[in-house]
């Protein structure tokens, strides 16, 4: 266990970077909160002040660490159904009674009700939700507003619109509809683009300053009204003082009625599950591996809801999108939360009449995105390859959500599942016998400090809390077993629940077993979804493509050996600083030699989550050295490194070498060993070599040039690179540090 | 606190296919523990029936066993408990049914009713057989009440009596006496209490095992487990991980109507015999 750090001086220390990290977050947060509280039919600002009273609230009292709290994507469903159920001061009042049961639910320290929803009625109910925004915003991206009864009836008019859009003859509304679809593509390949400098902006916040840049270009350059027809402008952007002015009144006149509890219920459900999942989320990104306070955040946040609804917000939930961003960009306190909330203050002080520049598609074609990965068929793909009977489950809540309502579509969710686990076990008895069971059994072996758990009878969504009390005990560090050979049956979310446990102990130090699953599939006929755990490895004898064909070619050159398979140990890589907040999918196409000391690797790791999620290939070599070396990074001095030693990075300067300490940036947590380490043969070494980007952990060197897939040359020079760099720190290891 | 001596070992036996394997496990153990053994049946006296137990019996008498067919007749619960008071049995004996194709043993009701009213202590025996099936390894309760150290003083005699060579006491820690790990603060708050209450847990049955006289001592792995779970229930399922022969436990406090309705303790063991316990009362 980690001694406890000095929190005052880290935390100022810390801050310049937090408020960097708000500042770029602030960024996405400004273009989705409008274009979320315009998706849920409410003024757009009312976006905005739940994003700055949850800032503010949650960075205060909250129990989580870089999480960013605002309006979220999966509420746009309830608050559409609120606002023209209850007119939008009934919402408001809605909104607020939400709140008070979320705070509710944090004393009751319920934390764990997300627990109790089975993974694919989630994720079936967050597609309907994606769909739902995808639905009605994709007319308005199309520069064809419509209004029609019920979220199917949007989703069936898609078509006609993409028809519509060839036909028409306005100028404004053709306008529109480019302004939306080009939109649609920034999205869409925003992370397929590897440059720093663009990288620096979230999409979003492209979007933004293109369209207000194109609307000044007209009025400036060319002289002429913006081509968009100015009813797909944003309108309604109040200027500071007249939000300060115009402040609603919750109308609690409807509280005594069914549609009120109800949303209010589907609010609070919607807003506690996002947030409960979002936070589960970012602590797998947390760099510094500390855990939430989930009760505490679920307090904050409902006080943070209450103050938004009486202000004229929406509710505040946790999101995950803004929350990667925020891991991404070196948050690493609740600082950055709040840092968020204050740009967005700032932003509408000072540019609020800019925003009315914004064509409405192009805002509308962020939320299109949105949508489209809440729904993606991705996510069906994933789903069919567990099993058939989690698409069931999935289809059965997103159409009764889409047809029925969000809170009947969970239910039929749930009940579905259930029925689904009674037929698999040819009955229902091994639930109702055992559901109330005390199931799990944990101690820790005194010979070895490891924990054993062992479930017994069945273990599924329903009694998966058990487990988790259990799990949720030991430290991450920690070597667990869990033993499954007396539980008859372990569904899908236990086992994907699993799944996440051990991508944190195993980036943690900590080891994660799960066994005595192997004798399940022979004593009956089991779900799917047990076997499916450890994927399979690639089949054996499938065809290689050119490059790994030159690649095994090249092995026999160098005398390497060479692996197309994945590997499944990308254990190595965790305790690289790159890597803290990134997410290693697969290691694959390796070269290596014999003791796999020297090995050179595709790998695919991903950034962030949802909406802000990158997937990045790369092409790595890893030298294991012999002796211990001290921990440093080393990159090519440049513009961002120049700007990050504003925010409190710090360059370690080599003496006599200020060519060196130009080109080359260099940082490192013990200074003096590091500089005794970069001796004149080795900086001559690096001076006169190509730039690569290199880390040390202390044993090994990560060595690569980009963040892609690199070609057989580039393959080639990296392996020269890293064997003469070897060679060259070996000789320096070997010589007397004293020579006089 | 000295352990228990079963003076008077009874069963109850009924004309059943398990009979023989019952009388030969209750006879043995009388046998070890020289102690007197007390067939009850229940119905009316009927020397016919007296003639086959005796036949049963008959090897274990040549070798000196001291034993009597009762007969007491009534209802099967009252007719047991009733003679367990009159003839002062210390030890009564009761088989486990198999539940259908698992492997799986509970305690059939009527077997149930008498564990929870009885007066004297009870063994339950899953898997009666006629051959000896050597015990290994018995587990016992350490948890803090005090009929502990009585129940563990039995464990040991009952080890040396049956030349059982391990004995595992298990301290059972429950998860409201550390409270719930809620961020990276409670985790450490919580992590190190349970050391400290390990440590007490593990001084406390370290004074229990120093009162237990060293012949018993002697000849015995004894080891010491802390575990986590629900009181009286998941010391069942770790003698069932650790596959021990013998669950030695303490007697409930009296048991309700409530009890039942909402199970805990030994009740839920009742449901699910994880091998042959013993419970000392």
């Amino acid at each position: 266990m980690s001694p406890k750090k000095n929190n005052l001086s880290g935390f100022f220390k810390a801050l310049p970077k937090n408020i960097f990290s708000g500042f770029v977050v602030s960024l996405i947060a400004l273009p989705l909160g409008l274009g979320l509280a315009m998706a849920s039919e409410a003024p757009p600002i009312a976006g905005i002040i739940a994003a700055v009273v949850g800032g503010v609230l949650v960075s205060i009292l909250g129990g989580s660490n870089v999480t960013i709290s605002g309006p979220g994507n999966g509420l746009v469903g309830v608050l559409l159904v609120a606002i023209t159920t209850l007119g939008i001061e009934g919402a408001y009042a809605a909104i607020i009674c939400s709140g008070i049961l979320l705070i509710l639910l944090g004393f009751l320290k319920m934390g764990k009700l997300a627990d109790f929803f089975p993974s694919s009625a989630i994720q079936g109910m967050l597609a309907a939700i994606g769909l739902i925004i995808l639905g009605k915003q994709f007319h308005i991206m199309m520069g064809n507003k419509l209004s029609l009864d019920g979220s199917i009836a949007y989703l069936l008019e898609i078509p006609s619109t993409i028809v519509g859009v060839f036909k028409y003859t306005d100028s404004g509304l053709i306008f529109a509809a480019i302004a939306g679809v080009s939109s649609l593509f920034i999205m869409a390949f925003y992370g397929k683009i590897r440059n720093r400098f663009l990288q620096l902006v979230p999409a979003p916040m492209w979007i933004v300053l293109i369209a207000i840049g194109i609307s000044y270009y007209y009025e400036l350059v060319l002289q002429q009204p913006n081509p968009v027809s100015p009813e797909y402008m944003i309108s309604g952007i109040p200027a500071p003082a007249q939000i300060i002015n115009e402040i609603p009144t919750p109308n609690f006149s409807a509280i005594a009625s069914g549609p009120f509890w109800l949303s209010v219920l589907a609010l609070t459900l919607i807003s506690s599950i996002e947030s409960l999942l979002s936070i589960k989320a970012v602590d797998k990104l947390d760099p510094q591996k500390r855990r939430s306070n989930v009760n505490r955040d679920l307090k904050a946040l409902g006080l943070a809801t209450i103050g938004s609804g009486f202000l004229g917000g929406l509710n505040v939930v946790t999101v995950i999108a803004r929350s990667s961003v925020n891991v991404n960009n070196g948050g690493s306190n609740r600082s950055a939360n709040f840092a968020h909330a204050s740009f967005l203050v700032i932003f509408i002080v000072l540019f609020s009449s800019q925003l009315t520049r914004i064509p409405l598609p192009a805002l509308m074609a962020i939320l299109v995105y949105t949508g489209y990965k809440l729904a993606s068929p991705k996510l069906i793909r994933k789903l069919f390859s567990i099993g058939k009977e989690q698409l069931i489950i999935f289809f059965t809540t997103l159409l009764v959500t889409l047809f029925v309502d969000l809170i009947t579509g969970i239910v039929a969710g749930v009940v579905m599942t259930f029925i689904i686990h009674v037929i698999i076990n040819k009955g229902a008895t091994i639930f109702f016998r055992n559901v109330m069971k005390p199931n799990v059994l944990m101690f820790q072996e005194k010979a070895t400090g490891t924990y054993y758990i062992s479930v017994k009878h069945f273990c599924s969504f329903l009694n998966f809390y058990k487990l988790k009390q259990k799990l949720d005990d030991i430290p991450e560090n920690k070597d667990v077993v869990i033993d499954f050979s007396l539980c008859q049956f372990v569904d899908h979310t236990v086992m994907e629940n699993l799944n996440g446990y051990r991508e944190v102990f195993l980036k943690r130090d900590g080891h994660f077993d799960v066994i005595g699953l192997d004798l399940h599939g022979t004593e009956s006929a089991h779900p799917f979804a047990l076997r499916r755990f450890v994927p399979g490895l690639q089949k054996k004898g499938s065809t290689l493509t050119k490059r790994q064909l030159t690649l095994s070619e090249i092995a026999k050159d160098f005398n390497l050996q060479y692996e197309a398979e994945k590997l499944n140990d990308t254990h190595f890589l965790d305790s690289y600083r790159f890597f803290r907040t990134k997410k290693i999918e697969r290691v694959y196409n390796r070269l290596f030699t014999g003791e796999s000391t020297f090995k050179i690797f595709d790998v695919n790791y991903s950034e962030g989550e949802f909406i802000a999620k990158e997937e990045v290939k790369s092409t790595m070599l890893h030298i294991k050295l012999d002796e211990k070396i001290p921990t440093f990074t080393l990159d090519r001095e440049g513009f961002l490194e120049k700007v990050s030693l504003l925010a409190g990075f710090k360059d370690i300067p080599i003496d006599n070498h200020s060519d060196f300490t130009k080109r080359f940036y260099l940082k490192g947590q013990n200074e003096a060993s590091i500089k005794e380490f970069f001796t004149d043969e080795l900086v001559i070494f690096f001076e006169s070599n190509p730039y690569y980007h290199i880390e040390s952990n202390g044993e090994a060197l990560l060595i690569y040039s980009k963040e892609r897939i690199a070609g057989i040359k580039e393959i080639k020079s990296l392996r020269d690179f890293g064997v003469r760099l070897e060679a060259t720190i070996t000789s320096i290891k070997l010589q007397p540090v004293e020579i006089f | 606190m000295a352990h228990k001596n079963f003076k008077t070992i009874g069963i109850g036996v009924t004309f059943s296919p398990n009979l023989k394997a019952n009388i030969y496990e209750a006879s043995r153990l009388a046998m070890v523990f020289q102690s007197k053994l007390l067939l009850i049946h229940v119905g009316d006296v009927s020397e016919e029936k007296r003639q086959k137990f005796e036949t049963i019996l008959q090897p274990f008498i040549v070798d000196g066993l001291v034993a009597q067919v009762v007969f007491q007749p009534g209802k099967p619960v009252d007719a047991i408990l009733e003679s367990v008071v009159k003839q002062k049995i210390d030890l009564l004996i009761l088989g486990a049914v198999k539940r259908e194709s698992f492997l799986k043993y509970y305690v059939g009701s009527i077997a149930r009713k008498i564990t929870r009213n009885v007066s004297c202590s009870v063994m339950l025996l899953i898997n009666p057989s006629i051959e000896r099936v050597q015990c290994k390894h018995i587990v016992v309760n350490g948890l803090e009440d005090k009929k502990t150290e009585q129940t563990i003083a039995t464990a040991f005699v009952v080890a040396t009596a049956l030349a059982s060579d391990k004995i595992t006491i298990v301290e059972e820690i429950s998860h409201d006496k550390v409270g719930t790990v809620e961020d990276t603060k409670s985790l450490r708050k919580t992590n190190l209490l349970k050391e400290k209450i390990k440590r007490q847990e593990e001084t406390r049955v370290q004074t229990i095992l120093s009162h237990i006289p060293d012949a018993h001592k002697k000849n015995q792995n004894i080891a010491t487990q802390a575990i986590f779970g629900k009181r009286g229930y998941s010391i069942g399922h770790y003698a069932q991980v650790v596959r021990a022969d013998l669950l030695v436990m303490n007697a409930p406090e009296k048991t309700g109507f409530f009890d039942r309705l909402f199970p805990h303790d030994i009740e839920h063991i009742l449901t699910e015999l994880p091998n042959d316990i013993l419970i000392i009362r």
